[in-house]
């Protein structure tokens, strides 16, 4: 080690206190969501302590229908914002992309104000508007709840993935026959569908977790799961709850890898083929 | 003449009060190699896009094989584009590329098979078939371009500086390969460019635009050895240009009065005291120890340039300007500093009438 000038270990130092920072940060970040996990499957009512191991939590979350019946809900609203949010964010974001209008610059800005603005302000929003023409909560206006701030993220997102070199592309298009249709669904779509991609998972995530907009619109009968486990939260989380992330967690983690590894076969049969 | 396949008549197109094309009357022979030659914003591209049809014409009319194009989608016009930064759809491959306008016309399967092989074969692509653009070079995204453009068929072929983003070696070599495929295949090409070098090397004719008006339009030897006006003399190639007035008229031999000096040329037309230029190219100036009859051109001799094929010498004349020598090699009589007096054949020079504006 004497062979070490200052600066090497100086240097050396430095990279260590690095590795302890970044260990750290991920103990920080990950020790709740595996504690939830491990407890998922304590054979203890309150999660204070290791009573040994038990399946009965996903046995009865299973059974539990209030639970099952607002996962069903939460997912078809999400599936249905981001649907909406995607074809709508297509067509707006190609609209402010490639063409040019008179007050262009306002429409754009106007974007973000959704964005930006306190989701309890737009629910509150919602909901006197709602009241005031007796639109009947529920379904309905939870989801127009969830696209009012899914569709700004949608165009945002697609956006920033249209090329800025104008239609040429389009008009190579038309110019070997297509029509506008054809063009559309054959040249435009597939080229942009990186960004379209991303904006669905983005409005799906947002539509899924969210609490504020669905809380204030749900109505009387049904709610959304991420409202229900913050009303069990007022007697108590139970441990088919922990179940429940848990197996969602899991479902986030294959969906992943499977969406990784996907892209690298591709990558590795793009390579193959360059290699011909 | 050979039939027009495309007219232009009295075309103009403006982008709000900016007229970028004026009054373009323009026949597009069948079969010939047609350059639109010109510096950027002079119209050339616009022009083109007006008869693909991706720009509506302001006035005036546009005929391909006669029949009027201003209302038909460019997706319904005989015509087909190169574009100048290739726009190959970048999530298909080659084969689907060069396919794409079979695929949308419906042709069977089988027969799109043994076209596009053909295609590839024709820019010896063949055996890229699998690659995406991302993973080809510049050269052969070319080619694919020129591929997709041409298995429709076209009538005429519109290409838009499509060699400008290559390197100058490749670019000589796609200047010989586009000009050996379109007297192959017998298109019309109509060719955008701002090189005029690549203009005179490939084409059957030139149109020479500036600010959006055609100056001149004939083969690359007319325009280069007989230009029209001021721009196209000074555009085509090197020159030398003097302004001047004509001083006397001698059958068709011009002595002109320029800043620079006394000199002559040959041209018609002229009428003394009339307003003129005079376009001379360097590898005709000839330079002497002594004054030379009809010439007062005496100057001093600034530098030489060594190029490989030629040593160009610059002479400072007496107004200031500089008069462009070329030589394949140097003179051995002449040193820097050394006053030399200018001149030239009369009929090596170009006498051109000076244009309003």
């Amino acid at each position: 080690m004497n062979h070490l000038t200052k600066v090497q270990r100086k240097r050396r130092a430095l990279r260590v206190l690095g590795d302890v920072y970044a260990v750290l940060i991920y103990t920080v970040l990950y020790i709740p969501v595996a504690v939830m996990m491990i407890f998922s499957f304590n054979n203890q009512r309150y999660n204070y302590y290791w009573n040994g191991f038990t399946t009965q939590w996903y046995e009865k979350l299973f059974n539990n229908s209030a639970i099952i019946d607002s996962l069903w809900y939460s997912v078809i609203i999400a599936v249905l914002s981001t649907v909406i949010s995607v074809v709508v964010g297509t067509l707006g974001a190609l609209g402010l992309k490639r063409y040019e209008f008179r007050g262009k610059k306002l429409v754009n800005s106007m974007l973000y104000i959704p964005i930006i603005v306190p989701e309890i302000v737009l629910a509150v929003a919602l909901l006197i508007i709602f009241m005031t023409f007796g639109f009947s909560l529920g379904m309905g206006s939870i989801l127009i709840g969830h696209c009012t701030f899914c569709i700004p993220y949608a165009v945002v997102t697609i956006k920033g993935r249209i090329s800025g070199d104008g239609n040429s592309l389009e008009e190579a298009s038309m110019d070997l026959g297509a029509n506008r249709m054809q063009t559309f669904f054959r040249v435009t779509l597939p080229s942009i569908m990186p960004g379209v991609m991303s904006a669905a998972f983005l409005a799906f995530t947002l539509s899924i977790d969210d609490v504020v907009m669905s809380n204030m619109l749900a109505g009387a009968k049904n709610s959304t799961l991420p409202v229900l486990i913050l009303s069990m939260n007022k007697s108590g989380i139970t441990p088919d709850v922990n179940a429940l992330t848990t197996l969602m967690i899991l479902a986030i983690v294959a969906a992943m890898l499977l969406s990784g590894g996907v892209k690298a076969l591709l990558a590795r049969r793009a390579k193959r083929l360059e290699a011909e | 003449m050979a039939e027009a396949i495309v007219t232009l008549t009295d075309v103009e197109k403006s982008f709000g009060s900016n007229l970028v094309v004026q009054k373009m009357n323009l026949d597009i022979e069948a079969g010939e190699f047609l350059t639109l030659l010109g510096p950027s914003g002079c119209g050339k591209t616009t022009t083109l896009r007006m008869i693909a049809g991706f720009e509506d014409t302001s006035a005036g009319s546009i005929k391909v094989q006669g029949e009027p194009v201003e209302d038909k989608e460019p997706y319904q016009r005989d015509v087909n584009t190169v574009f100048q930064n290739y726009s190959l759809f970048p999530h298909m491959n080659v084969y689907d590329n060069v396919a794409y306008g079979l695929t949308i016309k419906k042709v069977p399967k089988d027969e799109i098979k043994t076209r596009v092989g053909k295609m590839l074969e024709l820019v010896q692509l063949t055996g890229y078939e699998k690659r995406k653009p991302d993973a080809l070079s510049g050269g052969q995204k070319q080619r694919v371009a020129i591929a997709r453009a041409l298995i429709n068929n076209p009538k005429v072929l519109l290409l838009d500086e499509p060699l400008g983003a290559l390197d100058l070696k490749l670019r000589k070599q796609m200047q010989l390969e586009l000009k050996r495929l379109q007297k192959r295949l017998g298109i019309t090409f109509v060719y955008v460019t701002h090189d005029q070098e690549e203009a005179l090397t490939m084409s059957d004719r030139i149109a020479v635009m500036n600010g959006g008006v055609i100056d001149q339009l004939g083969s690359p030897k007319e325009i280069y050895d007989h230009p029209k006006t001021r721009f196209v003399a000074s555009f085509i190639g090197e020159s030398n240009i003097f302004d001047g007035t004509v001083q006397a008229v001698d059958g068709t031999l011009l002595t002109v009065e320029t800043p620079a000096g006394l000199m002559q040329t040959r041209g018609e037309g002229f009428a003394v005291g009339e307003a003129m230029h005079i376009s001379i190219r360097p590898e005709h100036l000839l330079a002497e120890k002594q004054p030379v009859p009809g010439f007062d051109l005496a100057g001093r001799v600034k530098d030489f340039t060594y190029l490989g094929t030629a040593v160009k010498t610059a002479i400072d004349l007496k107004d200031g300007t500089e008069a462009k020598f070329s030589r394949i090699e140097q003179d051995a009589e002449c040193a820097e500093g050394d006053t030399v007096y200018v001149h030239w054949k009369p009929e090596k020079s170009v006498a051109i009438k000076k244009t309003a504006g």
